[in-house]
């Protein structure tokens, strides 16, 4: 684990005990959650920009709320929940990356 | 004409990157562009440049980004192969830079790029025109090796197309397939590797032959493969079986890989191809070379390829590591493990365009990541994949997470999988022209 993750992990850690979710994520940009965006942005491929679908076949990740995404990426992850693409996607992320993202799209352009 | 004893060729088929440093620029007036603004030039808006532009503009909306674009329309390559398929329009995958320009506030130019003097930290247009940059992205995507098979050549490609670049050169190998008779034989050479979309030829192969299945039932699709193996081989081959009888004597395809089916020699006149060792004949109705490839044209004539033909780079960065503050991103890079796609090229552009937004800021670039799924049609309702997230190592190379990604389970849902394709089309068009 590199030492910005460690910063990261611990800072949720404590801000969550604090209940102040809004600077939990807080880093060296600003305040914003980078590693929730950097990965957030790639699922654009699939989910669209922010998490908003324009396809018929995939539903809007930003509908979801954190606790949702969060439930579902670690379900995929797992093995507990079926999928055909996500259950081999969520395996290549760290709770804290799944945490970090799910807190990303529920505050993209919100 | 020779025959090719295809059945033993079945059986026969088996199957660096240097850190480099980072210049922290911060939003410091440049001495070579002389503005204080931060200016970012991107070369080429397709999958890769066109998603660098967007989201530049997207992390800093200071930052002044001007996009040069050859054409005025992008037709994409993913879903070509469907509309030679007869399953869409070239129109419903063409798409307008309107959004980038009037959406996004990215200047959109359309010219052609002719130097980039990195010295001087500009580039030249065909008209003459010059631009300043403080970070220049370069995404041109591929060009063809047109010295490696005697007789064809880029003045061939109105009679033998490549359709490897959608556009006219799509519309011109579905004319030629709607023209064949029934009973009449399309050839296909994929290419050696590396190339822009692994899984492609043999996605082509697919729709083709679901083309033939409702129209030209008589009709056959010879592949004449560079390769020993291909991408996807299995599902593909499994999907062959179950929707186009592979395998059986009345198998509408049959795959020859190298050493005996790579193509060394074309008569364009004839539609001859010449394959293996021996150079069998293979006599074409319709004949579709997929030529070797490089990096698009631009970046070796800039100096930022290497003897391999394709630009090594800093991943974290995407920075070149012969050049500095010129950025190479999707198929002219060096990308491996992540393969040659538009949608690597889309992963790899966002991370480019976080690290550069970073860098005129003054900020060192955080832990990229990257993903990629790469879908194919076997038929209209029969999809299948294969994914893979993407990490830096601690070498600083890009690393594919363990235990992540892989291939469409044998057992999966072929329909989801389709659905999954065409969501993923719409979804990252609009991602890049939306
Ligand atoms: C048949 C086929 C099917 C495919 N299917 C898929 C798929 O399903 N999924 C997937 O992920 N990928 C797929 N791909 C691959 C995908 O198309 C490429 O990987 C992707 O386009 C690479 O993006 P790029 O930015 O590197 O190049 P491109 O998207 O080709 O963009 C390069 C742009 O640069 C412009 N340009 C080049 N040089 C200059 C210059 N000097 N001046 C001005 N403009 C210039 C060109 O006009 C072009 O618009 C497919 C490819 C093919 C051929």
């Amino acid at each position: 684990m590199t030492l910005k993750s460690l910063i990261t992990t611990t800072s949720i850690a404590v801000c969550s005990l604090m209940g102040l979710h809004s600077i939990a994520f807080a880093d060296s940009h600003g305040g914003a959650n980078h590693m929730g965006r950097t990965i957030g942005v790639s699922c654009a491929g699939c989910h669209g920009t922010d998490g908003v679908s324009h396809s018929p076949h995939l539903r809007s990740i930003s509908e979801l709320s954190e606790e949702k995404i969060v439930t579902a990426l670690k379900k995929f992850k797992s093995g507990e929940r079926k999928g055909s693409i996500m259950n081999r996607i969520a395996k290549g992320y760290t709770d804290e990356q799944i945490t970090a993202v799910a807190h990303y799209f529920a505050t993209v352009n919100k | 004409m020779n025959k090719l004893n295809r059945r033993d060729f079945l059986r026969l088929a088996g199957g660096a990157s240097v850190v480099s440093g980072l210049s922290l620029a911060g939003c410091a007036s440049n001495p070579k562009t002389g503005s204080s603004s931060k200016k970012v030039v991107v070369i080429g808006g397709g999958f890769g440049g066109g998603t660098a532009a967007k989201y530049i503009k997207k992390f800093d909306p200071s930052v002044d980004v001007t996009l040069i674009e050859y054409q005025k329309t992008y037709t994409t390559c993913p879903g070509s192969n469907w509309v030679l398929g007869g399953l869409k329009d070239l129109k419903s995958i063409t798409h307008t830079y309107d959004a980038m320009k009037n959406k996004h506030g990215v200047n959109v130019i359309h010219g052609w790029v002719s130097v980039i003097d990195a010295e001087n930290q500009k580039v030249q247009l065909s008209s003459g025109e010059s631009i300043g940059y403080d970070r220049l992205i370069v995404s041109p995507g591929i060009d063809f090796k047109f010295d490696t098979i005697e007789g064809y050549s880029e003045k061939d490609v109105g009679s033998v197309p490549h359709a490897w670049k959608a556009g006219p050169q799509t519309t011109l190998l579905r004319n030629q397939l709607v023209a064949m008779p029934d009973g009449g034989t399309f050839v296909i050479a994929p290419p050696p590797n590396p190339f822009r979309c692994p899984p492609g030829p043999y996605e082509r192969v697919s729709m083709v032959a679901h083309y033939f299945k409702q129209h030209k039932p008589k009709s056959k699709i010879l592949v004449l493969d560079a390769k020993p193996k291909f991408s996807k081989q299995k599902l593909f081959m499994k999907g062959w079986e179950d929707l186009y009888g592979y395998g059986t004597d009345n198998s509408m395809i049959e795959w020859v890989g190298a050493p005996d089916g790579k193509v060394t020699k074309v008569d364009v006149k004839t539609k001859t191809a010449y394959a293996g060792d021996l150079e069998e004949a293979v006599k074409a109705d319709v004949l579709n070379i997929i030529p070797a490839q490089k990096a698009g044209s631009i970046a070796a004539a800039t100096g930022l390829t290497n003897d391999s033909g394709w630009c090594p780079v800093d991943p974290k960065t995407w920075e070149s590591t012969l050049i500095p503050n010129v950025h190479v991103i999707g198929d002219s890079a060096i990308q491996s493990p992540l393969p040659k796609s538009g949608y690597a090229a889309n992963s790899e552009a966002k991370v480019c365009a976080a690290a550069i937004v970073d860098l005129l800021n003054g900020r060192e670039p955080g832990e990229p990541s990257w993903v990629n799924t790469c879908y194919s049609l076997v038929g209209p309702k029969y999809g299948i994949s294969v994914a893979m997230v993407y990490d830096l190592t601690k070498e600083g190379k890009i690393g594919k997470v363990k235990g992540s990604g892989g291939l469409t389970a044998m057992d999966a849902s072929r329909r989801k999988e389709a659905n999954y394709s065409e969501n993923w089309l719409i979804n990252i068009s609009n991602d890049i022209f939306g």
